[in-house]
């Protein structure tokens, strides 16, 4: 019971942690928790079962389609819109991605909220392996490898790339980051399509578990920003490693608790985090300038 | 124009001898109202009215004390729920189960105040999402509040005398509430916590050396601004007739926030059209496709591309523009367009 649990949770927390990470590298650049994360996973989804299901296409070719589309609808949101805002604080960063927010679950709502479809996947929910007294599925071990590559490119990408690490200096210090050189515009965009691609990653791992609705991602959002602020907003492998803990926690709780309750956990987590260790528990302390 | 020569004429309600024209005449238009208007624009004055409470409240706690909260639909639902419970099991009369609504909420507001104490900026935005999403949640999953399938409300009598059953007669009730109590938010903004509020939203920091207790008066935003959306709950459950916890959503955090934005942060002037304007938008994009030109040329596209019965999401895209455009091209939303309008015209034709 308990390692089937275990292994439950490290499951969805891939997923976590995969919105988790696409979170914190937009908020690593641009101070600014992006708060149409999920819906722009969301749309990416359906882009995928549209190419799948109406243009009969295959799994490789829609999957990659649904990628190309999100790293555009990324780069598209941050030139469009959040580059225009002149000199904008907190606050008003915050309602442009609100407004991301509302606007693509809208379009999505038009498009496909109709009806809720079952998302075909190539890997099963149903087949599985015994691993020892547990169990996992095919499709459980597909999210955990999916995850596991993504963070392996990235931690490449952000050590060994000049793009890595000149985006890794903008997150730093973008004034400095300007002067010697770096198009910080460009890296903003490029953060926003990273940030879009995982998050796509996550939503097409996430759909064939449950349904696929306008929906998917309203939860996973909030799961998402609760690993995020476990691990630390502004570390990449603690908001990765908060994921999974707030997997299994949540799964403990569920399976031992209350499977009623389940879902306030991660806000309980939020809270709980923020009053007690407020920069995350994989972070530095950060001191904020007057 | 507004030279202010002494501490009193600074905190005056109404400050000019014209302003005080308008009031009455406000005052006027609000009582002929239903006696003149048919039934629709009596139920848009009452939605109007709940709405521009509703910003009133979010905007003592975003525009004055500069606290984002993401949560309002969840102290919505606290007021409407608490409400119509106090009223249905324990028998309440009506203003004793509002105003007990109203005070639960703004418990909880103070209650979420706590954590907000130590944080700021997006952690708060997380922390507020994620108390308005497990308020809902919670209130689904107990049998108590009618679970997934919600709640009717009670049939409302008022001092036990007049039964109150159709829109018109709800009009007397909520506007005399709204009235009031935007008058007083109005009259709070120009007293000593007021000026608290303001001072922390400029800078919590310097707001503390001066002496501002930043435990007391933050939670004291948190708890106002939650009253004022508990009571607007309140009065929105008996508007309705019918709630379940679905309509509390996250989108209906945005839309309140997406109201402040529009009426202009830090106005209680600002806030009133921007409830009144954006209700109207609410109330006109409800049926899209009734909208000359506009309607059939949305239709077709639905048709085409997109599907015919989520036509009404549009409703959400044009919402989630404005929001972005007014922050981009016009960050004091409309109360910023009508100064910049006054002072246009105020030396015309010079």
């Amino acid at each position: 019971m308990f390692l089937q649990l275990i292994v439950s949770g490290i499951a969805i927390g891939s997923i976590y942690a995969l919105v988790a990470l696409a979170m914190v590298i937009i908020y690593k650049t641009s101070e600014v928790p992006n708060f149409a994360q999920g819906e722009m996973a969301m749309i990416s989804t359906f882009i995928a079962f549209m190419l799948l299901d109406s243009y009969g296409q295959s799994f490789i070719v829609s999957f990659m389609g649904a990628l190309a589309f999100a790293i555009l609808l990324g780069v598209f949101l941050e030139f469009t819109f959040l580059r225009r805002a002149k000199d904008p604080n907190v606050l008003s960063l915050i309602l442009i991605t609100l407004g991301f927010e509302m606007m693509l679950y809208g379009a999505g709502s038009w498009k496909w909220g109709a009806e809720q479809q079952s998302f075909p996947f190539p890997v099963s929910d149903y087949d599985i392996v015994n691993l020892g007294p547990a169990v996992a599925s095919h499709l459980n071990i597909a999210t955990l490898l999916a995850a596991l590559f993504l963070m392996l490119i990235l931690a490449l990408f952000f050590k060994y790339t000049k793009v890595g690490i000149a985006m890794k200096a903008t997150q730093q210090n973008m004034v400095a980051a300007r002067i010697n050189g770096i198009r910080a515009n460009r890296i903003l965009s490029l953060t926003w399509a990273m940030s879009s691609f995982i998050g796509a990653v996550a939503g097409m791992m996430l759909a064939p578990i449950t349904t696929l609705d306008p929906n998917l991602m309203m939860d996973p959002l909030l799961k998402g920003f609760a690993a995020a602020v476990l691990g630390g907003m502004t570390t990449l492998v603690g908001s990765a490693l908060g994921g999974y803990i707030l997997g299994i926690i949540e799964t403990l709780f569920g399976g031992y608790v209350s499977l009623q309750f389940k879902s306030v956990v991660a806000f309980m987590i939020i809270v709980l985090v923020l009053c007690f260790k407020p920069s995350g528990l994989f972070a530095k302390h950060y001191v904020r300038r007057v | 124009m507004d030279i202010k020569r002494d501490y009193y004429e600074d905190i005056q309600l109404l400050d000019s001898k014209v302003l005080w024209v308008w009031f009455l005449m406000l005052i006027g238009g609000l009582l002929a109202l239903p006696f003149l208007a048919s039934n629709y624009y009596i139920y848009m004055a009452n939605y109007m009215a709940i709405n521009v409470l509703v910003t009133v409240g979010l905007n003592i706690l975003v525009g004055y004390t500069g606290q984002i909260s993401l949560g309002h639909a969840g102290f919505f639902a606290i007021g409407a729920f608490a409400t119509v419970l106090f009223m249905g099991k324990l028998s309440f009369p009506f203003l004793v189960a509002l105003i007990a609504g109203g005070v639960l909420s703004a418990l909880f507001g103070f209650i979420l105040g706590l954590p907000a104490l130590r944080l700021e900026g997006p952690y708060l935005a997380i922390a507020t999402l994620g108390f308005g999403m497990a308020i809902t949640q919670l209130i689904g999953r107990w049998e108590l509040f009618g679970g997934r399938m919600g709640i009717q409300a009670p049939p409302l009598r008022l001092l036990g005398l007049f039964s109150v059953s159709n829109d018109r007669g709800l009009y007397f009730v909520i506007i005399p509430i709204v009235f009031l109590l935007t008058m007083a938010a109005r009259n709070l903004m120009k007293t000593k916590v007021g000026r608290a509020f303001i001072a922390i939203r400029d800078s919590d920091i310097a707001a503390e050396t001066m002496g501002v207790n930043l435990v007391y008066y933050k939670t004291l935003a948190f708890a106002v601004s939650a009253f004022y959306t508990g009571i607007a709950g309140g009065l929105m459950a008996f508007m309705l007739g019918f709630i379940n916890p679905s309509t509390f959503n996250f989108i209906l955090s945005i839309y309140f926030l997406a109201f402040v934005i529009v009426g202009g942060l830090g106005t209680i002037f600002g806030s009133i059209m921007g409830g009144i304007v954006m209700t109207w938008l609410i109330l006109m994009l409800d049926k899209i496709q009734d909208l000359p030109y506009l309607g059939e040329a949305l239709m077709t596209v639905s048709e085409r591309w997109m599907s015919v019965t989520g036509i009404h999401n549009v409703a959400s895209i044009v919402f989630g523009l404005i929001i972005v455009l007014i922050v981009v091209f016009e960050p004091l939303g409309l109360y910023g367009f009508w100064i910049r309008t006054k002072i246009y015209w105020k030396t015309w034709p010079f």
